[in-house]
């Protein structure tokens, strides 16, 4: 709660920080207002014992899930922030671009701590609305354009479609708050009109993380817009998704009815194999990544059927270990592109390798754990995934995931190969320092989570 | 406890290297090297066996330990690794490599992660280390390698991870049986072994292609001659040498205790795979027409032979294929030291195009000559016992592969004699008219290497005691 005041009044701010004109200081201040929220986090972490929680009017809940996925997804955000600074560096944008990031953040927060349908919607809307105007924030740029618009267009349908299922299951519930509905459905899960509702919010959901079979507008809009937009939104924004993806199916409908779980083990499945063959056969880096991301989505998918303990522990473990290393990807994605005069394809990071090795590593790091190969802790997350799968019973998915990651290998090695290619002599790739900053403490991260990954999973 | 300072030591070794950027890296590496081996040794033979386990909870909600320990089998791995890398950094010619002092790090990162994979007892872990091993020399590849090396490192990487992906398989599968949810190797052990016979063979299979990839075995080893070509020779060697082991030794650890129905009933199709191998690399072997492809076939045809001996599955079988593992590792990185010499003083390892270097320096055709008969496996040189154990194992096992198991010599030495015979003996020719004599480094390595072929030749007893027990002990268990 303490969270949504400090990042809204921020917001708010924010906008009188663009009136006035004073740009560098408050930059300081977002990044201070960040480190507050991490720290808010943790001082209210240790307020509550494991499995305690706080009702907030009956609307909200805090407690140790919603606390552990603020605080990681508010480091990615910080993280984020610090990597993307020119983003906020023209005068007269600056605060928008505030304002809009710390109003979707907002809302992100309010998705992790809903016990009621109408604050979840809210919490959907405030998060996706500026993010809308963020895909086409490059005005003068015409896909930059379409990614909004599509973006938009799209978006407002999922959304319909989330309210008419809201509406459905308020029909069939008499509920709208979680623990209603959850009382509901343990005693009966296969009612017609609940189950077309939890339907039309899957699709929902499942477009709000682009997973397949809605994924389409998700390669488009992250190729069309601004890169620090694209990668927030495949860090941030995908974590906060995920996680009230996970807190709606979880919160509400469990034990879930065994036709909406096939529906979703088809779902992932189809994520992963689409994906990751798509992906195979770009030439574009960044619709490259934009696919990688769709698939990572299908492996984080998995983690919504299972039902175990410890699954939301393992959500959050891979929805970290993956933005930090998308961090890694689209910052030097920018680095790079910047440096070849806007070159997008995966021939730009031709010479890298010699051009600038530290940089490399740090992409060749940051690629390995995408495409999960030990010990990076990518492989950590993918196998836990796979050990959740099978435990419950979808041995298929393990299989399909397996298949899918040996096709991520060959992509994402495509572009380390490219890297240790002859090509022409080019003027060395200079790193801002606190870019390489960031870079090297995403690097840190990774190593960390590869050491320790029980401090993430046994958080929740 | 020690087994986990021998993990973590190279680890160090190779942050100090990359982040000194010392010219003088080679020593530096050296030194390291050889500190690794001092513990190696102690930790072998004179530290109490408590000393050596440790362990620690890792993810303890999967039941992943940081579980590493040292019994017989993994001592004399590790033995051969730490005896190994000291030689292979002396060896090397680091003037070749631009920023050497990261090679050498790299280097020593693979040493960590093998004593890992060796070291390993719990599943997980063992995984992880077996897959880190891979990466240094993947860049190793792309850094230093030859010409295409990228088409070449690509078929490596992607056929290693397929490979190892149904090991991975199997692990999980194998950790869903156990009763505590645990990757310890003894719950690992007990959920194998009480699996049905159709199950054990199925899993044997899969663990079997990640090894035989890596190993490699016919029909998985065709990545192997190209990237033996191309590796810079450092790597190739660790590869070749130590590499090569981690696979045997898996199977050894993890397949015939783990899965002993499965392979009293299935094993003999590996055994026919592993002599359809040492048959046809040996055949290959004879018709190369480069010193540096025949020692890749050479490689695959002995490796096939310990394969063999692994799955004949008895006592003599068993300590032949371990004595073979060790002394296959120091003849190949002295086959590639050979190589080198010649390379660097001729750019040429074409065979034909050699000859007559022992009319120019005889001392060095003499040393080769010793190498190439621990090859051949001539009595008296380390070759001979691991081979002789194996074809006797085999021959109790299975008579008819034993006899073709035992053409592996002949083969042998008849490609390694055309071979020494083609290079060394001879007239010289316009490309071998001189001899530029060997360097101190050179002749110090050339010495080490005949000293160690010829001293486990005669006196091979320490490292059959090393092993005895533990192999007693995979085999009593059931």
């Amino acid at each position: 709660m303490k969270e949504l005041v400090l990042l809204s009044s921020l917001g708010v701010l924010s906008l009188i920080a663009g009136l006035l004109r004073i740009r560098k200081p408050f930059y300081a201040i977002v990044v201070l207002g960040l480190i507050a929220n991490i720290g808010l986090c943790v001082f209210d972490w240790n307020a509550y014992s494991f499995g305690a929680s706080e009702q907030i009017y009956n609307m909200m809940v805090v407690n140790h899930f919603t606390l552990a996925f603020s605080m990681i997804s508010s480091i990615i955000a910080l993280l984020w922030l610090l990597a993307n600074a020119n983003f906020f560096s023209t005068d007269n944008t600056f605060s928008d671009h505030f304002a809009l990031m710390l109003f979707s953040m907002t809302g992100g927060f309010m998705m992790l701590s809903f016990t009621n349908m109408v604050i979840m919607f809210l919490g959907i809307e405030i998060l996706s609305i500026p993010l809308f105007v963020l895909a086409g924030s490059n005005k003068t740029n015409l896909t930059s354009n379409e990614a909004a618009y599509k973006y938009f267009l799209l978006g407002a349908f999922a959304s319909a479609f989330l309210l008419f299922g809201i509406t459905l299951i308020y029909g069939s519930t008499g509920h709208f708050d979680t623990a209603g509905i959850a009382e509901y459905f343990k005693q009966n899960n296969n009612n017609g009109m609940a189950i077309t509702g939890m339907i039309l919010m899957l699709a929902a959901m499942t477009f709000k993380v682009s997973a397949a079979p809605f994924h389409f507008w998700a390669a488009d809009v992250y190729q069309g817009a601004p890169t620090p937009v694209t990668t927030f939104m495949a860090t941030f924004v995908k974590t906060i998704a995920f996680a009230g993806f996970f807190k709606l199916f979880h919160d509400c409908f469990m034990p879930l009815n065994s036709n909406i779980a096939q529906l979703l083990a088809i779902f992932a499945a189809l994520t992963i194999l689409i994906a990751n063959y798509t992906a195979s056969v770009q030439s574009n880096a960044k619709r490259l990544l934009a696919f990688s991301s769709i698939s990572h989505a299908g492996f984080m998918l998995v983690t919504i059927l299972c039902v175990e303990q410890q699954t939301a522990g393992i959500l959050l473990y891979y929805a970290f270990v993956y933005s930090l290393s998308s961090i890694i990807a689209f910052t030097i994605y920018k680095i790079v592109k910047e440096h070849n005069n806007e070159d997008e394809s995966i021939d730009a990071y031709n010479g890298l390798f010699k051009n600038n090795p530290l940089l490399s590593v740090i992409m060749i790091l940051a690629l390995l754990s995408m495409s999960g190969i030990p010990p990076m802790p990518g492989f950590m997350a993918k196998y836990l995934v796979f050990t959740s799968a099978i435990q419950n019973g979808y041995v298929w998915i393990a299989l399909i995931g397996i298949l899918g990651s040996v096709i991520g290998v060959y992509y994402y090695f495509k572009m380390v190969l490219n890297m240790f290619k002859q090509s022409d002599e080019m003027p060395h790739i200079k790193v801002g320092n606190l870019q390489l900053y960031v870079l090297l403490l995403c690097v840190f991260g990774l190593i960390a989570l590869m050491l320790f990954p029980n401090a993430v999973i046994g958080l929740i | 406890m020690l087994t986990l300072l021998l993990i973590l030591i190279p680890f160090i070794s190779a942050l100090v290297l990359m982040l000194l950027k010392s010219n003088a890296s080679k020593p530096l590496a050296l030194g390291f090297a050889l500190i690794e081996l001092a513990i190696a040794v102690y930790a072998v033979w004179f530290a109490p066996s408590t000393q050596l386990e440790y362990i620690c909870p890792w993810v303890p909600q999967l039941g992943i330990q940081m579980h590493v320990s040292m019994d017989g089998i993994s001592a004399l791995m590790v033995l051969l690794s730490t005896l190994l890398m000291p030689i292979i950094v002396y060896a090397c010619d680091e003037r070749k490599y631009p920023s050497a002092h990261n090679m050498f790090a790299l280097m020593h990162i693979m040493q960590a992660a093998m004593i890992g994979a060796f070291t390993a007892m719990d599943g997980f872990v063992f995984y992880i280390f077996w897959e880190l091993s891979l990466l240094p020399i993947f860049f190793m590849m792309l850094w230093w390698g030859g010409e295409n090396k990228k088409a070449i490192t690509f078929k490596f990487f992607l056929y290693t991870i397929f490979g190892s992906l149904f090991m991975l398989l199997a692990l999980i599968y194998l950790y869903t049986q156990t009763k505590t949810h645990s990757f310890d190797i003894q719950a690992l052990y007990a959920a194998g072994r009480a699996l049905p016979v159709s199950t054990q063979g199925i899993l044997m299979g899969a663990f079997f292609i990640a090894f035989a990839v890596k190993m490699p075995v016919f029909p998985f080893h065709t990545w192997q001659p190209d990237t033996y070509y191309t590796t810079p020779l450092p790597g190739v060697m660790l590869l070749a040498a130590v590499m090569s082991k981690m696979a045997t030794y898996g199977l050894l650890r993890w397949v015939v205790p783990m899965l002993p129905e499965g392979v009293a009933t299935y094993g003999h199709w590996i055994i026919l795979l592993s002599v359809i191998s040492i048959v046809y690399a040996s055949m290959l072997a004879i018709v190369q027409k480069d010193f540096r492809h025949l020692i890749a076939y050479a490689s695959i045809a002995h490796i096939g032979l310990v394969s063999a001996g692994v799955f004949a599955g008895n006592h003599q079988s068993i300590q032949g294929a371990l004595i073979e593992m060790f002394s296959h590792g120091v003849n190949t990185v002295g086959l590639f030291f050979i190589y080198q010499i010649i390379y660097k003083r001729y750019q040429s390892s074409e065979m034909s195009a050699l000859g007559g270097i022992r009319g120019l320096h005889s001392g060095f055709a003499f040393m080769s000559f010793i190498i190439v008969l621990g090859v051949i496996a001539l009595p008296f040189t380390n070759g001979f016992i691991g081979e002789f154990l194996m074809i006797l194992g085999v021959f109790k096992t299975n008579a008819v592969a034993a006899i073709f198991a035992g053409l592996s010599i002949i083969f042998g030495a008849v490609y390694m004699l055309r071979a020494y015979q083609k290079m060394m003996l001879g007239e010289t020719n316009a490309l071998t008219h001189t001899f530029e004599p060997l360097t101190q480094q050179e002749k110090t390595t050339l010495i080490i290497l005949v000293a160690l072929i010829i001293g486990f030749g005669v006196y091979p007893k320490p490292l059959l005691d090393l092993t005895e027990t533990t192999v007693q002990t995979i085999l009593t268990i059931k």
